[in-house]
């Protein structure tokens, strides 16, 4: 499963198989464009991220020691605001300086009529997890998420 | 999985001999038809398991092991604290303490048949399930503390079940030791609304029909009569546990290198028993023990309230409550000394054998139960643990099916409406929020769960007393 970025030259999202979970993965032209993406592909294993309206913005703010790490931190956070806010996310937008994240996260609240989502998203893993320039110009982003 | 990588002790039973760090050997139990089957990585998993510190005699896996994170799904290991044992985050995950409850109604097939659709619809509507369902029940901080120092005795403090019902639950209803002041404040946030529902993915509410006993004895003492239906019911610790999880992982991942941890895997994630972020740990993750056991405990009694509304002896007495992602502080003999244990438990279930001082009394000469849940067509499995179960994994056994094919191929391959309509067809009436969701569960895309208990039978786990298939299933 894939599909085009919203505004990204590179970017693009896909799923990978993991025995009892999903596989995010996110591609893009900066480690920020990749975050958005794989962000976009996590909405993807719930419900189709473009059925989300774009009604509420949340912001997002942290920082960790490594690259890949923030790639945790930063799905665990749109988890943990999903969980507490009984909202889902369509749209995402990252910025990345010195391994400081500042995110956003547009959506609106679960309409479970209408959104009708499949999984919830326990938690972002470590496992299969990267965050890597695969040639210049082209980040991915990826790990595997408990649903 | 490459078999020429094992030694075949038996028919059911594969060791790796310690290599490249490991600790302890690695054994699975599993038949060479389901070994075949499994992914390389429960492999790469469990060998890595037996890499961590303080680990005591192996690292083991169950006939339904697959590909999990860190620790393989239906993974056990025990470390001993005074050995620089661990504990780990990874090594429990991130739905603590999911597990499964299975009730008696003592009605007949006939009488659940004559008002399957209705009832399928009064438990849909009174148990929330799904992405973003809320709770009833709204819990103060000072609740809060309480749920979760008290689990399911807590619940019934609260009039959620019955005192009863606790001695059918591991540890009567209550994770000792459990510290509510090492939960996160975002961990309290997210279990606010989330009391008393059942969750999503693989997570459900069946009444079920027993419909075949393999040991009448065990089967008679645990209330089980064929013909007869029973509600069973398999969800977690909600988010509390999802961010506990979360939270002390990356703790763990982090810390481990000041504590002079090799991980192999960073999803191994774990801290010394004897360090201050693995007491923290401990005490964060009995207090999801706890969330997990009275949650259930509040599903249960819902689930009462519905019957209620349509017989008259709706009292739904509890067989039994079981836990599967947990860390236990457990006694177990290893050569001839009896030793306090730190017991992971990934997606296993304990099998304490009969005689075990911790069952209660009606229970205790045929051992514990163990209820595996298969999938929603091909019905589910009722075990006792076995006089063998303690030396073969400390006390272990499977939990499920496991899956053999991933959600999104499930999805390719099926479509909820088909799955729902085909389940029908058979006699069993399928309630969830969503359609795709039903699909990723099509009782296509588990393996057959027949064959993991068969396993888990040869291997002297725990032994088949009755198998049960679905009426009505609430899908999360």
């Amino acid at each position: 499963m894939s599909a085009g970025g919203d505004h990204a030259v590179n970017g693009r999202w896909e799923h990978f198989p993991h025995d009892a979970d999903i596989g995010v993965r996110g591609y893009g032209a900066t480690p920020g464009e990749a975050f958005e993406q794989a962000a976009l592909a996590m909405m993807a294993a719930i419900l189709d991220p473009a059925t989300v309206r774009r009604e509420q913005t949340i912001d997002i703010a942290i920082e960790a020691p490594r690259l890949d790490l923030l790639l945790v931190d930063w799905l665990n956070a749109l988890i943990y605001e999903m969980a507490e806010r009984r909202m889902l996310f369509g749209a995402f937008e990252v910025k990345i300086e010195d391994h400081h994240l500042n995110g956003r996260a547009l959506g609106e609240a679960i309409s479970r009529a209408r959104h009708a989502p499949a999984v919830e998203a326990k938690g972002a893993t470590y496992t299969e997890l990267a965050c890597v320039e695969e040639r210049p110009g082209l980040w991915r982003a990826q790990c595997v998420i408990d649903v | 999985m490459d078999l020429s990588r094992f030694e075949k002790i038996s028919e059911t039973a594969w060791r790796v001999a310690p290599f490249g760090g490991m600790r302890a050997p690695a054994i699975v139990y599993a038949s060479e038809d389901l070994m075949k089957d499994m992914d390389d990585k429960v492999f790469d998993q469990v060998t890595n398991v037996a890499k961590l510190p303080g680990i005591v005699r192996a690292s083991y896996a169950m006939p339904d092991a697959h590909w999990g994170y860190g620790f393989p799904i239906g993974g056990v290991a025990a470390f001993d604290a005074d050995e620089g044992g661990v504990v780990s985050a990874g090594g429990v995950g991130f739905d603590v303490s999911c597990g499964v409850r299975t009730h008696l109604t003592h009605l007949t097939r006939g009488q659940v048949v004559s008002v399957q659709q209705e009832l399928a619809d009064a438990l849909f509507e009174h148990v929330p399930a799904g992405v973003g369902s809320e709770g009833e029940i709204a819990l103060d901080e000072q609740g809060l503390n309480a749920m979760l120092l008290g689990g399911a005795q807590w619940a019934i403090e609260q009039g959620f079940g019955r005192a009863e019902d606790l001695d059918r639950i591991e540890e009567s209803g209550c994770a000792s030791d459990a510290d509510p002041a090492a939960v996160s404040e975002h961990a309290r946030k997210r279990q606010r609304r989330e009391m008393g529902t059942l969750g999503s993915g693989n997570h459900y509410l069946e009444v079920q029909e027993v419909v075949e006993i393999f040991d009448e004895k065990t089967a008679a003492a645990y209330g089980l009569v064929k013909g007869e239906c029973v509600v069973t019911i398999h969800c977690g610790s909600r988010g509390l546990g999802h961010q506990i999880g979360t939270e002390y992982l990356r703790e763990m991942v982090i810390s481990a290198q000041n504590y002079g941890i090799d991980l192999p895997d960073r999803e191994l994630a774990c801290a010394p028993i004897k360090s201050e972020l693995g007491r923290q740990y401990l005490g964060a993750m009995r207090s999801a023990i706890n969330c997990a056991l009275a949650n259930r405990e509040i599903i249960g009694h819902l689930a009462r309230q519905v019957f209620a509304r349509f017989f008259e002896h709706g009292e739904l007495p509890l067989m039994f409550d079981v836990s599967h992602n947990t860390c236990k502080v457990e006694r177990h003999a290893i050569d001839g000394e009896t030793r306090q244990l730190f017991v992971h438990r990934k997606g296993a279930t304990r099998a304490f054998g009969p005689g075990h001082e911790s069952l209660p009394e009606a229970l205790r000469p045929y051992g514990q139960p163990v209820l595996i849940g298969g999938s929603m067509g091909a019905g589910s499995y009722v075990l006792a643990g076995m006089e063998t179960s303690e030396r073969q994994a400390f006390a272990s056994a499977c939990h499920g099916a496991g899956r053999r094919m991933s959600r999104h191929a499930a999805t390719r391959a099926w479509g909820g409406r088909q799955v729902v309509d085909d389940l029908r067809a058979q006699g069993i009436i399928v309630k969830s929020p969503s359609l795709r969701g039903v699909a990723e569960e099509a009782p296509g895309a588990y393996k057959d769960v027949r064959a993991v208990v068969d396993s888990a039978e040869a291997a002297g786990l725990a032994r088949k007393v009755a198998f049960l298939k679905p009426l009505i299933c609430v899908k999360g």
